[in-house]
């Protein structure tokens, strides 16, 4: 693909992830304080695909990421707050990025998440028992990063995941849950770790999601829905695992995400001109190193970390 | 932030949100510590309760608000006291949803408490018409409705009806769509009252998402629904067998090596085996699982135990259009005169079964001879042996004759005991087809550029001409194919930003209009080697090379190639090519290949001698789009990864090689040709041969 390099704001967008620490006491920083795990997950990630991973403290980072570990054997969102699935997986990655899963205790770790799986295969996010194919992801994904995998039921989580799939080729949040391109992302996901992507049409769900690329090159998550910056994860890491993103066009797309950037503040928001936050950044960042523009490190598609990180977590360091 | 405009803050603003975010903490640290403390007293729960007003999404106050109602309804008895503590719970919930819609956390809270049933469900559906109304598309909300619906066991024609009344609304409505498919297929499947006849119920449904697609065109709501409905008309329920490998009424000749010369009958089908043994293929129109020797009886003489068999699949998938077992001359058996009849039967029992759970039915059974010949060695390995292969165009003759018994082409009805169909249902199927593409022919007139009508109608005529072809194959000739191919060219002009896709199915047409019948395929079939010579070594190559595919398909006629040039398309994935158990030599030179991973296929190809992949893109880039569609430690398909460490060096990790390992360890191949590709390099192919003891040619040098 013929993609300038240095239309991305590297320096910029690095500046804008530091100085969110910076603006802890903003309403924006406030009202996601509870979510800070994810926050950290973004932002770190979006450093390393930038090659900047190096400017923070990572002594400072886990031992806040271990501030936030309970008991039980999960992760908070913050300190303080409980702990969910969601956040576990976020520490879990953001170990992995700074090559320190061995600070955890596995064992514990991979009982909590395996004492959510129900009967059915599904999983609850915590014990207050919500379900969703998005939890059935996190607890997959999170145990193949720690070699526990052999400590769920996979075959019946995969065929919950199966229950949850629509005649669009799609997947919902629970059976008969609409397909949402997030969702998608999650079920592929977790059948692409577990080796079960044959249960997936191919042809019919690559063509549900290409044509989430809209006139102006963004990918919405729905049918006749807006763009959003966020979708160019969730739809071509998708795509990318099903063998079909070729069916999209990927510099329209580049154009998309380089268009929502804050040429002057850095960071990347949901559609032009909209205020930036972390998480577009992320996507944005993650989307373009799916569509290899030129210096962004690569990212896996089913364990959303760098590839390097991936290599050495399952082929170690030779 | 989502939807919120890029704007620097004015300093009133800013003033306004410091005061909100000091509340905000103030709240959230004071909430915080009661939850640690486990107080649960009005005042406590209060502040809780400001903050979730103020930010649904903070799911500790959701957590704590639980505890203290689990903490509060343990001591209350009065039943009054019990459904207050309730009521102000959906209290909460309701204005939290008010102020955030899609709060995952608020809506699980609302399910939590109703869950504990103390409160009737009698309210919800008022609560959801309200939210339904403000937002027809919020997914929480049908969520909620599907839950509410299952409690209240409000049947399902009436949630039905619901979703036709959001239709006639407004027929933009994907959810509501997507809610009726659901609906309707349980209908279907557990043949409701009124739902019995899928011929009626199909045909009201095209009728409603008619005015969708017809109303506007560019709105996708109907689209898919339209597709579903399509795949309900046309697919049968179960499943068939399309083709075979021996085909029925074959004289198959297996060649073992030995030092008496002999001849072969030219219209015999020829197959070496150094053991004896010789593959029996079945190949079916969808993906089934479950062949084996209880539903499948294979009579042939030297064949005493149940057969094995197995699946042609590049997954741990237990499903495959394609199924192999292998049948073994006993080793003394040296007679070459002597024919041997097989024959085999299926249908007659249960057992296999399709994705969506059908049985294969219909009895049928195909017979072929068999005779073992000895052959010298060299004769018998054909153009595998002792030299080099040639891609080269001189190398290859057209065949004036193709030998009768290659393809399968025109024997597939011979197969079928009795008729697959009755002919009522042929007779439904065309009377559905034909005005739903009368309809969108009329679209088209209407509206000349619009891409849905082009790509319906392109679907309906491959649909058409797919169940003609299967019902009537000898009979029926395809007439739509042109016009199919003239309208996704179309598309690829019309909708460039998805024009690859078009290509793709543009080409598998392409492909199917090739082979599908003996008079376009032997246009394609050249014989290798030399032109005067009578000598066995002649093997028909299929050549479908420079012909701009970036898709292949139609694997059921090509089960008999040994030989096949794919050089020079625009290919990318192989995915299917594994149904080829014969192929011996394969070209996909000058094409897209990225990564090894996308030749996963050629690993169940044992007979694989010859690959040429030259000039492709391997090595090029960071992406890998077939990295979980083939066996790795990734995706938990391979057991063990340590056998990787013995192929790595201080230069090659085993990140970088693993890939290459995986796939040609298990290869036997004779002649490999990857110039051209960015990994091939000095240090590369010194892994090659390690990996491939039985290399002769590397690149086109001889290997020392």
């Amino acid at each position: 693909m013929d993609l300038l390099s240095g239309e991305l704001e590297v320096e910029k967008h690095v500046q804008y992830i530091l100085s969110l620490e910076e603006k802890k006491d903003s309403l924006e920083s406030v009202a996601m304080d509870y979510l800070r795990m994810n926050g950290a997950y973004w932002g770190l990630t979006t450093l390393d695909l930038l090659g900047k991973l190096g400017t923070v403290d990572r002594d400072e980072v886990i031992s806040w990421v271990m501030q936030c570990h309970h008991e039980s054997g999960g992760f908070a969102g913050n300190v303080g707050h409980d702990p969910h699935i969601l956040y576990t997986l976020s520490a879990v990655q953001v170990l992995a990025l700074f090559d320190k899963l061995d600070v955890l205790d596995i064992d514990k770790l991979s009982d909590y998440i395996s004492g959510l799986q129900n009967e059915d295969g599904s999983f609850s996010g915590d014990i207050w028992g919500e379900v969703d194919t998005r939890f059935s992801y996190i607890a997959i994904c999170c145990l193949s990063l720690l070699h526990q995998l052999d400590k769920i039921n996979t075959e019946k989580a995969v065929e919950y995941i199966v229950s949850c799939q629509n005649l669009d080729g799609g997947f919902g949040c629970t059976p008969g849950g609409e397909s949402h391109a997030g969702q998608i992302f999650c079920c592929v996901g977790a059948l692409a770790i577990t080796g079960c992507l044959h249960h997936i049409n191919k042809d019919l769900l690559g063509w549900w999601l290409c044509e989430r690329q809209v006139k102006d090159g963004g990918l919405n998550g729905r049918p006749e829905k807006l763009p959003d910056v966020c979708y160019s994860w969730w739809v071509l890491s998708s795509l990318i695992m099903i063998d079909r993103v070729h069916w999209i066009d990927k510099e329209k797309l580049a154009g998309f995400i380089l268009d929502c950037q804050d040429k002057e503040n850095g960071g990347i928001s949901d559609r032009p001109n909209d205020a930036v936050d972390v998480y577009h950044t992320y996507f944005g960042v993650a989307g373009l190193s799916h569509l290899e523009y030129p210096g962004l490190k690569a990212i896996d598609p089913a364990y959303a970390l760098p590839v390097d990180v991936i290599n050495k977590i399952f082929f170690g360091r030779k | 932030m989502h939807g919120q405009p890029r704007k620097p803050l004015k300093p009133e603003d800013d003033a306004a949100s410091i005061a909100k975010a000091a509340k905000l903490r103030n709240l959230q640290s004071q909430l915080l510590h009661n939850h640690h403390n486990k107080i649960y007293t009005k005042e406590a729960l209060e502040i809780s309760s400001k903050l979730l007003e103020l930010n649904p999404e903070i799911y500790t106050g959701w957590n704590y608000r639980k505890l203290a109602v689990e903490h509060n309804l343990q001591v209350e008895t009065d039943p009054k006291s019990i459904k207050s503590i309730v009521d102000e719970e959906l209290r909460l919930v309701e204005i939290a949803l008010s102020r955030n819609f899609k709060s995952y956390g608020a809506w699980h809270h609302r399910k939590w408490i109703l869950s504990k049933g103390f409160s009737s469900f009698d309210h919800e559906f008022l609560l959801l018409n309200k939210f339904q109304k403000a937002d027809s598309r919020n997914f929480h909300a049908w969520n909620y409705r599907r839950f509410v619906a299952a409690m209240k066991n409000i049947p399902e024609e009436e949630e039905l009806q619901y979703t036709t009344d959001m239709i006639n609304n407004n027929f933009s409505n994907y959810s509501a769509w997507h809610n009726r498919s659901v609906i309707l297929s349980n209908l279907l499947k557990r043949k409701a009252e009124g739902f019995t006849s899928k011929e009626n119920v199909l045909a009201e449904e095209y009728d409603l998402v008619h005015q969708a697609v017809f109303v506007d065109p560019d709105d996708q709501s109907g689209w898919f629904y339209h597709l579903w409905l399509l795949e309900q008309t046309v697919t049968p329920d179960a499943p068939m067998l399309v083709s075979s490998w021996p085909i029925h009424d074959s004289d198959m000749i297996v060649s073992v090596k030995s030092n008496l010369d002999d001849t072969l009958l030219p219209t015999s089908t020829r197959y070496h085996s150094e053991s004896g043994t010789f593959p029996l293929i079945l190949y079916f129109n969808q993906p089934v699982e479950g062949v084996s020797s209880s539903n499948v009886t294979v009579d042939f003489m030297f064949c005493k135990e149940d057969l094995l068999w197995r699946p042609l699949s590049t997954t741990n998938s237990k499903k495959s259009h394609a199924w192999v077992t292998y049948l073994k001359f006993p080793d003394k058996e040296d007679n070459s005169s002597k024919v041997y009849p097989v024959e085999v039967r299926l249908g007659h029992s249960h057992g296999i079964v399709s994705s969506s759970g059908s049985d294969y039915n219909f009895p049928s059974r195909f017979a072929f001879t068999v005779s073992l010949q000895c052959v010298e060695l060299e004769t018998a390995e054909g153009v595998s042996g002792t030299k080099m292969l040639d891609w080269g165009d001189d190398s290859f003759q057209i065949c004036e004759a193709l030998p009768l018994d290659l393809s399968p082409i025109l024997s597939l009805d011979q197969l079928r005991i009795s008729k697959n169909h009755e002919p009522t249902a042929l007779q439904w199927l065309i009377e559905t087809m034909t005005p739903e593409i009368a309809l969108f022919r009329e679209l088209l007139l209407e509206i000349k550029g619009c891409k849905i009508g082009k790509l319906t109608l392109a679907r309906l005529l491959i649909a058409y001409d797919a169940i003609m072809t299967y019902n009537i194959p000898v009979e029926y000739k395809k007439v739509n194919t042109e016009e199919v191919l003239e309208l996704f060219t179309d598309l690829m002009k019309l909708d460039p930003t998805h024009s690859s896709y078009y290509k793709d199915e543009h080409s598998l047409v392409l492909m199917e209009k090739l082979i599908s019948n003996r008079k376009s395929m032997s246009k394609h079939c050249f014989f290798y080697g030399e032109s005067s010579s009578s000598n066995l070594c002649n093997s028909v190559c299929l050549r479908l090379n420079k012909l701009s595919l970036s898709k292949i398909g139609s694997f059921e006629h090509l089960l008999w190639v040994e030989m096949l040039d794919l050089s020079h398309n625009k290919l990318h994935s192989i995915e299917g090519l594994e149904a080829m158990q014969l192929l011996s030599s394969l070209n996909l030179g000058y094409n897209r290949f990225s990564s090894f991973t996308a030749l996963e296929p050629l690993r169940l190809l044992q007979k694989l001698k010859v690959l040429d992949i030259s000039y492709n893109e391997i090595g090029v880039h960071s992406i890998d789009t077939t990295r979980y569609l083939c066996s790795s430690p990734l995706s938990h398909t391979v057991e063990d990864d340590s056998n990787f460490n013995e192929y790595a060096r201080d230069d090659m990790k085993v990140a970088d090689t693993w890939e290459a390992v995986m796939f040609f360890r298990g290869l036997q191949l004779r002649q490999l040709n990857m110039a051209g590709n960015a990994i091939s390099d000095d240090n590369f192919r010194v892994l090659l041969v390690k990996l491939l003891p039985k290399l002769k040619w590397l690149d086109g040098k001889a290997v020392h």
